[in-house]
């Protein structure tokens, strides 16, 4: 099964807008606190890290820990100086990786 | 052996009630006040600059939104570099570190939190002169992130 994410811009951009990147990933966040019905403890696995570059400049990090709710939501503001593309990138436990473009066209 | 299907997400209440009498296994305003330490590398934070959105009582902790905002240009000479947030009462006081960058333009993040009980969340800003600064809101959660055992 593929991981599902999206990362959604507005549209009609211009150049020096600042915009809201929203970005959503499907990853269950396990804590690591939970236990299952024998009493084993889950083991945790999370995604630790969203990283986005614009082009090849890093624009916006951040650090997860588990309280960050399942299907990991982050949005953030990018102020737009002209087209280029956005790189989402979400990094965890267990070697998860996923990344996501998205153009973004200043018209 | 009729086992209910309880909420699944819940079995932490068993988790807990063993080592009840160990050492605690949640946070407090003390281990949360470590952690902002680590953070502002000891230096102090001051009340200001911050504003921190979030519901005053939640109804489901395992999903909270938040929005923190931060007073600043945004410009090389002076923007946010670092926001974070912590709780006071969640097993760990940790909950995210945002990396900002003029880039930006606006030194403002969102996020979904989960809580593990009714408490205080604090956020806290690095700013590019070495300034941090600080917001603090009380949070009731009616159903608690894995406290509460069956729905």
């Amino acid at each position: 099964m593929s991981t599902r994410a999206l990362v959604s811009i507005p549209r009609n951009i211009k150049a020096g807008d600042i915009i809201d990147v929203r970005a959503t990933l499907q990853h269950a966040m396990e804590t690591g606190f939970r236990v299952d019905t024998v009493g084993r403890v889950l083991p945790r696995d999370i995604v630790r890290r969203v990283e986005a570059h614009f082009d090849d400049q890093g624009v916006f990090a951040m650090d997860l820990h588990p309280a960050i709710s399942a299907n990991p939501y982050v949005a953030f503001s990018l102020r737009v100086a002209r087209t280029g593309t956005l790189r989402v990138t979400w990094r965890g436990d267990k070697n998860f990786s996923h990344t996501e473009i998205v153009a973004i066209a200043v018209g | 052996m009729h086992v209910t299907r309880l909420n699944r997400r819940c079995f932490l209440v068993t988790a807990i009630v063993a080592p009840l009498t160990q050492a605690p296994a949640f946070a407090s305003p003390d281990s949360a006040d470590a952690a902002i330490k680590t953070f502002t590398r000891g230096h102090p934070a001051r009340d200001g600059k911050v504003s921190i959105d979030i519901a005053s009582l939640v109804e489901n902790g395992n999903t909270v939104p938040i929005t923190v905002r931060v007073e600043s240009p945004m410009t090389d000479a002076d923007h946010v570099k670092r926001i974070a947030i912590f709780s006071e009462q969640n097993p760990l006081p940790d909950v995210a570190t945002f990396h900002l960058t003029p880039a930006n333009g606006r030194a403002q993040v969102a996020t979904r939190i989960r809580l593990a009980s009714s408490q205080r969340v604090v956020a806290v800003a690095e700013m590019s002169d070495g300034g941090f600064w600080q917001a603090r809101v009380n949070v009731i959660v009616t159903l608690a992130a894995c406290i509460e055992g069956a729905a």
